[in-house]
């Protein structure tokens, strides 16, 4: 059973990515075939979309599967999690592809939720008992709920990038300071992807690999604790003694700072950066621009409403998710309905920058540009809270992790 | 001053016409209080409270000043026992002592971050009630002859040639389409207005009442009363009063269990034990004056419950939360007493540590007396002996056996493990240590919350406020016949391309073939 179900989410990864594949064709190849580019472009469009639509079946197969294992809502651990986060990504995308019908979306939001899975499938996979901090309904609420209004956002930000690429003037003077143009942080937003598959990509590679490090960290009362790196290090944790001879570190984490935690951060962080010069000195030219043309019969007023739509239904289930249903399991948990407990936090501030973004669109007329800007960093938020604040920051809520 | 539109036909009223952008439509141009005075303090203040762009600037420096709170650990969630004026220092470096010092480390209950919530609620209360009469005029009325120029000036606008003697018929379908598409129309001669879903335009306000509600209910947990955090001790068969209330809880068992073999689904397997449950099995008792005048209060039980995480003992407005246990703790000493002569035993007994007894019979002629008790024992400066606390941690005990060898006792101090008798002569009597009774505390969370009912009622009616503002829109479609060709105009707060495809719907219907680019051909207003 088990067995299966990681296969049913191992197929459901693979036909997100046909269906992905099936949306490329749908937009790029209307100029290169000679029939008519609209039946062309509907006619993949429906191919990509139902394609993703039996992924999105057979990841439905994996959740029910591994809840009548395990006895509990598959979204206990990192793993389980992100993967339910790429499945509620799919979802949006379903929901609002079936409204708008444009299959550039599809382009942009199927791979973010295939992002979403491949990053969860970097944590440990087993089926581990709850708990008892985690034996609640309202977690199963809670969780699901959150995740829900997470990934709706997820389109959002996938709308706002598309916007940004559709719109930004790719022939912006080079005299303008670099931080000033907006093609810098056009390109630094789609970097900020890569770092999330390059991340991705050093895991997976080590970890088949087999790759392992273990450094002795003496502690004030005169123990040894051991830590095990995945990653060849290049922050090592604070007084660390290598065990084994390899690579690194090149230099030492701060006292306060989880080593291995830094490591994976920078390993990303450069990872991403290699694997955007490379895409980039492949294809010659900004990544943004070399999107564009994809993009460029689309109605800039459309991909507009399509992230406003996506955070505007969003944001309900997220406040009843992230903030009211949280609310009721801390109370019925902890005892206090708010602790300021740092995910907590994370999930008020992302609510609050929506908030912001809504407020500026309605009342101040944010719109096009400037609230696709807000529609990217909102999404980045969610991440910052379900990534970093988990690994990095780690309270209460923290899953066991890498 | 302040209303742009005119209010009965909606010709922009400072604007030449024909001029395509178009002003605010959102309150149909009425104008609002802060839009008109600007003179007193009190318009000051007013004008300043009910600014969309003031209350984003103030939710935004929340915002980052609760994202520089997480950087390092609030203070209740110190990792180590250090006190925070030494581990900011210790644990983060000279950054952590500027966190420390610049207050950040109690970020939350700190006067500034507060007044900043309390100045955001205001906020909401006012522009609410800045905008709310305003809208209420606006949506009131809905005129159904409008100026040409308001028409044209709708983002959705269209228009078309109709037939002289087509003009009825195709009114009458418009009519018949929109009415099935759940529109109310109203038709004035030539011209109809079709509106629908114009409950949600009070959605924000629903919204943010229910978030003041929220505000008050958080408030609320000032009052006496209404907020209750403590903890209590209680270890297994003792009754304690439960701390700031009139009742008193008693442990029946502490079960602490770890996942076995069995329980767990084929295929899953734990590293090391993984804990299942934790749980106190209680009784809650009240402390109620005696029916019998003169007597002690008597102890009524009025509830039992299995507390466990994530479930609860609740009573009344009592809530008792599993929060943490001490397994094994030492509750008993077993000792025997050996006669030295013979080097047999003469008697076991038992010394309470909590409620350690006065006398022990041990036989018809031996008695034990206990003379002293230090819980926590450890010798002072001057050598005298002392408990450091009322905790059994360290029990020491002087007890004195009379026997018919030691008619004035024989006395020894009897440690953990160990015993001490007069250095002056060989002893009579020597202690043997058994295994000692040992026992579970669990360690339970008292709380009252009483506002958490009415924070959760703020909290749904914020939902509502939610749902009816984003799940709904606000449409209104204008058909005008009256200026030559058929004048379409539409107006929504949000889903334009919903609007605009249930306009498609309707005119497909009648077979009128419009693209939805030729809709969206009218003036970009917001
Ligand atoms: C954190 C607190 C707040 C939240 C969560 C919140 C939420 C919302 C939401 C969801 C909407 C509907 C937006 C839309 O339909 O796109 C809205 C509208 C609005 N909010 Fe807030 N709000 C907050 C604070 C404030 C404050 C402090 C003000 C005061 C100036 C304010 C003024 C408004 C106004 C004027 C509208 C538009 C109402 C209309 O359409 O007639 N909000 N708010």
């Amino acid at each position: 059973m088990i067995q299966l179900s990681s296969n049913l989410l191992l197929i459901a990864f693979i036909l997100y990515m046909f269906g992905s594949i099936a949306f490329v064709i749908s937009v790029t190849g209307r100029r290169w075939r000679n029939r008519a580019p609209e039946d062309h472009a509907r006619r993949w469009g429906w191919i990509g979309f139902y394609l993703t639509l039996a992924g999105f079946f057979s990841q439905l197969g994996f959740i029910i599967l591994r809840w009548m294992v395990s006895g509990h809502s598959p979204t206990s651990n990192m793993f389980e999690f992100m993967a339910f986060l790429g499945f509620t990504i799919i979802l949006a995308f379903i929901v609002l592809y079936l409204i708008y019908r444009i299959p550039a979306l599809g382009m942009f939001a199927v791979p973010v939720g295939m992002i979403m899975i491949a990053y969860a499938s970097v944590f440990p996979k087993e089926i581990m008992p709850l708990i008892p901090a985690l034996q609640s309904y309202w977690l199963y609420i809670h969780v699901t709920t959150a995740a829900l209004g997470e990934g709706i956002f997820a389109i959002g930000f996938a709308a706002g990038l598309m916007y940004l690429i559709r719109t930004v003037d790719q022939t912006e003077q080079s005299s303008i300071t670099w931080w000033k143009r907006k093609t810098t942080w056009l390109e630094f937003s789609i970097s900020v992807v890569l770092m999330l598959v390059g991340f991705i990509l050093m895991t997976t590679l080590f970890s088949t690999a087999g790759y392992e490090v273990t450094y002795q960290i003496p502690n004030e009362d005169g123990n040894v604790r051991e830590m095990t790196y995945h990653l060849p290090s290049i922050a090592g944790p604070h007084n660390g003694q290598q065990m084994e001879v390899a690579f690194g570190p090149l230099f030492e984490a701060p006292e306060w700072m989880n080593g291995r935690k830094l490591n994976t951060m920078l390993w990303s962080i450069l990872s991403g950066i290699v694997l955007y010069w490379l895409i980039r000195l492949l294809i010659r030219k900004r990544l943004s621009a070399a999107m564009k043309p994809w993009l460029n019969d689309l109605d800039p007023d459309v991909i507009d409403e399509i992230s406003y739509r996506s955070i505007a239904i969003g944001f309900p289930i997220f406040t009843l998710g992230a903030l009211i249903f949280a609310m009721i399991w801390a109370a019925e948990a902890w005892g206090r309905f708010w602790g300021w407990d740092p995910k907590e936090v994370w999930a008020l501030i992302t609510w609050l920058f929506y908030s912001a973004y809504l407020h500026l669109r309605l009342s101040r007329g944010w719109h096009g540009s400037k609230s696709a800007w807000m529609a990217v960093l909102g999404f980045v938020f969610v991440l910052f809270t379900l990534v970093f604040v988990n690994l990095v920051i780690a309270g209460l809520h923290s899953y066991a992790g890498v | 001053m302040g209303t742009v539109l005119c209010e009965s036909c909606g010709k922009p009223l400072q604007q030449d016409e024909g001029e395509t952008a178009f002003p605010d439509m959102r309150y149909d141009g009425v104008s609002r209080r802060s839009q008109t005075y600007s003179r007193t303090l009190v318009d000051k203040v007013w004008n300043f409270f009910s600014s969309v762009r003031n209350a984003v600037i103030m939710i935004i420096i929340v915002l980052i000043a609760s994202a520089v709170g997480t950087v390092f650990p609030q203070e209740q969630y110190i990792p180590t026992l250090d006190p925070p004026e030494i581990y900011y220092e210790k644990a983060h470096g000279t950054l952590g002592k500027i966190y420390y010092q610049l207050g950040f480390h109690n970020l939350y209950t700190s006067w500034w971050y507060i007044t900043l919530l309390l100045m955001i609620g205001i906020s909401l209360v006012i522009c609410s009630l800045d905008r709310v009469v305003p809208l209420y005029r606006a949506l009131k009325k809905l005129p159904v002859k409008r100026h040409p120029s308001f028409l044209k000036g709708q983002q959705v606008y269209t228009q078309f040639e109709i037939d002289e003697t087509e003009k009825e018929r195709t009114l009458e379908q418009l009519e018949k389409g929109l009415k099935q598409k759940r529109y109310r129309v109203v038709r004035e001669g030539n011209a109809l207005v079709a509106e629908k879903g114009r409950f949600s335009r009070w959605g924000p306000y629903v919204n943010h009442i229910g978030l003041i509600l929220v505000i008050i209910g958080v408030l609320m947990r000032l009052l006496p009363g209404f907020y209750l955090n403590d903890f209590v001790w209680v270890r297994e068969g003792e009754t304690k009063q439960v701390p700031g209330t009139p009742y008193y809880v008693k442990n029946v068992e502490f079960i602490e269990e770890y996942y076995e073999e069995e329980d767990l689904p084929e295929g899953v397997e734990v590293e090391g034990r993984v804990v299942k449950n934790y749980q106190t099995d209680a009784i809650l008792y009240e402390q109620r004056v005696s029916d019998i005048p003169g007597a002690p209060p008597e102890l009524v039980e009025v509830h039992r419950d299995q507390i466990r995480v994530n479930h609860p003992l609740k009573y009344k407005d009592l809530l008792l939360y599993q929060a943490e246990r001490r397994i094994n703790q030492l509750s008993a000493l077993n000792l025997e007493l050996i006669d030295n002569r013979t080097g047999e035993s003469i008697g076991a007994f038992k010394l309470d540590l909590y409620n350690p007894p006065a006398d022990i019979q041990l036989t018809d002629e031996i008695t034990i007396q206990i003379l002293e008790y230090y819980q926590d024992f450890e010798w002072t400066e001057d050598n005298q002996p002392r408990t450091k606390s009322p905790e059994p941690n360290n029990p020491a005990f002087v007890v004195s056996v009379i026997s018919p060898q030691t008619p004035e006792g024989e006395r020894s101090w009897i440690f953990l493990g160990s015993t001490l008798g007069s250095p002056d002569r060989e002893p009579f009597f020597s202690y043997r240590f058994n295994k000692p009774d040992i026992v579970d505390s669990t360690g339970l969370m008292v709380r009252k919350e009483k506002s958490l009912p009415f924070i959760y009622f703020g909290s749904g009616v914020v939902m509502v406020g939610l749902i009816m503002g984003f799940y709904w829109q606000h449409r209104r479609i204008w058909i005008d016949l009256n200026h030559g060709p058929l004048q379409l105009a539409a107006h929504t707060n949000k889903n334009w391309y919903g609007l605009k495809r249930e306009i498609l719907q309707i005119l497909k219907k009648m077979e009128i073939d419009v693209t939805i680019d030729q809709l969206s051909k009218g003036g970009k207003s917001k």
